[in-house]
């Protein structure tokens, strides 16, 4: 009895994700991203592509480390040869870099706007674009209009796009698919070696819709994700539970 | 089978004095310019030329034989803009008019005649226009110009010269009928060669010895076999749309719909010659004379109608149709070639070849302009900020091959470099124990990094036949939160001097 009901339920989940704007990933693209360490905390237990991220970001060193995520996972979401497009204020990344993460810097195009609305008309343009593989954004400001209007567009064009937001004055609620939160850590040395380690990250899921919010330790290792420590207990920031 | 019509103007000039002077009709005159002291004729009527005057006599010696002739002062450019306005006026019977100078027009007149009712009828309106304008002309019809030409201005029985008769047409014609220069006539006649018939037949390489190249090429242009190039007073838009409206359009909706129905039909035509558009200008012409343009730019050559659309959508809010607009015409002022691209069935995500990346470019740049659009490529320098640059045209090298060397430069992976670059190094403070050991802890931005780790150093140096400058040492370094940056110092230390230390980026 109690099993089939929790079939119903999980039949159901399958159902609604879809009415939420939310496809299934195919599981062989999201498994190239090497975040399988993860999966329990997204819905349907795969990193949900072709959705809108938010990172937030409190001083440099934090916007870095979220660049430094987002490489990563471009260096997977990258690999057949897929372009991206990188909306930011002024050139802040460093093309030769990328290449350590995996990016065919090449593959990458940059358009600086100063104007934040600008940012937002080129940031949808680009979610709009079935071709890109990823779709990034340095805007610190997101309204729940905005974020819904991406929403609606990498719904069509399965996209998936990252907005960094560098110290945003609210954290209004909005239609993101998940809010990441990265934190730098020390790096991790190798047995006895002297000097910088391999990075090293706090990586927060602070919101995930109809996924479970978490956090790990992640080093970026020989062009992967690695899991360090166990994961610390999970942030619940709202109780999902309700009594009565 | 191309037709040509040419015009020749007997008395182009002279015409004109008469059709401004009604009375200088029944009188003979003459033009004449000054040189050397004397006047010369350059063109006399044919009341005059009667009288056995003739261009090039001396005035003096024509009013000998006619005491009352009256002279008017040349221009030596009238003829061309005569000619012009004539060719202008021609344009009704074709859109290809050329003036061939001092006295004729070439019009090609190929798929044209059927409009008139026939090649007979459509010369006959030629020559009755232009004489009832005033002017003597003889119009002839031909397969090539050089045949028609030669009709024109040496007889022959027709007007007409009957599709790939021009071999049997020429060969009762003078020499100069040919278009000869005149020294090569003079050897001809000479020679007693009065009729193209008794040498047309003679071995090329011997004409081509005794009266050179320009001789057979003249020939083969009037036989056919070589092509003759005519420049059209009106140069050919090969891609052009034109839509003229019976009532005048005022809305914002109607000239949608007007560039919709003329971007559908021009990429029509664009794709039947596997063309694609670079450039187009979009052109309304209101009713109060005045015109008003808008253009696009297209990153590769393309003739989707829905992507030329949402590009033209941004521009035609700044069309001001006032009274209103009464014609729209569509140029594409650049095309290519389309190169078609085999279709990947199975990459979901396309490279940079992807067509509808370029069409998301033109969007962009359309709106911001093309500077705040790049793309890197590595280059061979020294110093970090130095090491990459733009690639120069954002999506040509995307065409060929976006691997991504485009001068053959690698980017160099070798060394750790910091994800995030500042554009210009930063000033620190900075605590160091011993001169080349990593620093103790640094000051930016009035906050204390405690350095945990370093790693370094790397020095740099300035190329010294680029630039000037100190060499910089860089080092890695890490604080005890986990901050991680490149901080450099640049040049040696000295006892006369602090040393300077910046930052200059961070890593991941």
């Amino acid at each position: 009895m109690l099993s089939a009901k929790s079939d119903i339920i999980s039949r159901l989940k399958r159902e609604i994700l879809p009415l939420e704007g939310l496809r299934a990933t195919r599981p062989e693209s999201a498994r190239g991203l090497g975040l399988d360490f993860m999966s329990e905390a997204f819905p349907q237990g795969s990193f949900p592509l072709g959705a809108v991220h938010e990172l937030i970001n409190e001083g440099a060193e934090s916007a870095i480390a979220s660049v430094g995520f987002i490489a990563g996972l471009l260096g997977g979401l990258m690999k057949n040869g897929g372009a991206t497009v990188w909306i930011g204020n002024a050139p802040t990344l460093f093309p030769p870099a990328l290449k350590t993460f995996g990016i065919n810097p090449g593959q990458v195009i940059f358009i600086d706007l100063k104007k934040e609305k600008d940012q937002l008309w080129a940031m949808e343009e680009a979610l709009k674009c079935s071709a890109l593989s990823a779709v990034i954004g340095e805007i610190p400001e997101l309204s729940f209009t905005h974020s819904r209007r991406f929403q609606l567009a990498v719904e069509q064009s399965k996209t998936t796009g990252f907005i960094l937001r560098n110290s945003p004055r609210a954290l209004t609620p909005n239609a993101c698919i998940a809010r990441w939160k990265i934190k730098p850590l020390p790096s991790i040395n190798e047995e006895g070696l002297p000097g910088l380690g391999h990075p090293a990250w706090e990586v927060s899921l602070l919101k995930i819709r109809n996924g479970r919010p978490q956090s790990w330790i992640v080093e970026w290792k020989n062009g992967k994700f690695r899991q360090v420590a166990e994961a610390a207990p999970a942030i619940i920031l709202h109780p999902t539970r309700k009594t009565g | 089978m191309p037709r040509f019509v040419t015009i020749w103007f007997r008395h182009l000039k002279t015409d004109w004095q008469s059709v401004r002077q009604p009375t200088l009709r029944s009188l003979p005159f003459v033009l004449a310019i000054p040189d050397h002291g004397r006047k010369i004729i350059t063109a006399a009527n044919p009341l005059a030329q009667q009288q056995g005057i003739e261009p090039g006599m001396v005035v003096a010696d024509a009013k000998a034989i006619f005491p009352s002739l009256k002279i008017i002062d040349d221009d030596p450019s009238l003829p061309e803009k005569l000619l012009k306005s004539i060719a202008k006026y021609c344009i009704r019977y074709t859109d290809t008019v050329a003036i061939d100078l001092p006295d004729g027009l070439i019009l090609d007149a190929t798929g044209c005649a059927h409009l008139w009712g026939g090649e007979k009828n459509y010369i006959a309106e030629i020559n009755s226009r232009l004489t009832n304008r005033g002017y003597d002309v003889r119009a002839t019809m031909a397969d090539t110009i050089g045949a028609a030409w030669a009709i024109a201005h040496y007889g022959g029985s027709s007007p007409i010269i009957e599709p790939g008769k021009q071999m049997e047409a020429l060969l009762n014609l003078p020499p100069s009928a040919l278009r000869l220069e005149p020294e090569v006539t003079d050897r001809l006649y000479k020679l007693g060669l009065r009729k193209i018939s008794q040498f047309i037949n003679m071995p090329r390489a011997a004409l081509r010895r005794r009266f050179g190249q320009h001789t057979i090429l003249r020939l083969d242009q009037a036989l056919g076999n070589a092509d003759e190039p005519i420049t059209p007073i009106i140069p050919p838009e090969p891609f052009r749309e034109r839509l003229p409206c019976l009532e005048p359009i005022v809305t914002l909706t109607g000239i949608e719909i007007a560039l919709q129905r003329m971007l559908n039909a021009q990429s029509l035509t664009l794709n039947a010659k596997g063309m694609g558009l670079r450039k187009a200008v979009f052109t309304c012409y209101r009713i109060d004379n005045k015109v008003e343009q808008v253009e696009i730019g297209t990153s590769r050559a393309t003739a989707n109608p829905k992507h030329l659309f949402k590009l033209f959508e941004e521009k035609i809010q700044t069309i001001e149709p006032a009274l209103g607009i009464e014609l729209f015409i569509l140029d594409a002022t650049r095309t290519e070639k389309i190169i078609n691209r085999q279709e990947s069935i199975w990459s979901t995500t396309g490279g940079l070849e992807d067509p509808a990346i370029a069409e998301l470019v033109d969007r962009l740049s359309n709106r911001f302009g093309s500077s705040p659009i790049k793309r890197y490529q590595p280059d061979e320098r020294h110093m970090p900020e130095n090491s990459f640059k733009p690639v120069v045209n954002l999506l040509e090298s995307m065409v060929d091959g976006s691997r991504l060397t485009v001068d053959g430069f690698q980017w160099t992976t070798d060394r750790l470099r910091p994800i995030s670059l500042l554009s210009r190094p930063e000033p620190i403070d900075v605590t160091a124990p011993i001169p080349d050991y990593p620093p103790m802890n640094f000051r930016y931005r009035n906050k204390l990094h405690k350095i945990k780790k370093a790693d370094g150093p790397e020095r740099i140096e300035p190329e010294w036949w680029i630039s000037e400058g100190r060499h910089r040492d860089y080092y890695a370094v890490e604080d005890e939160e986990g901050g991680r940056y490149w901080i450099f110092r640049a040049g040696h230390y000295a006892a006369d001097r602090s040393p300077n230390w910046f930052i200059h980026g961070y890593f991941a």
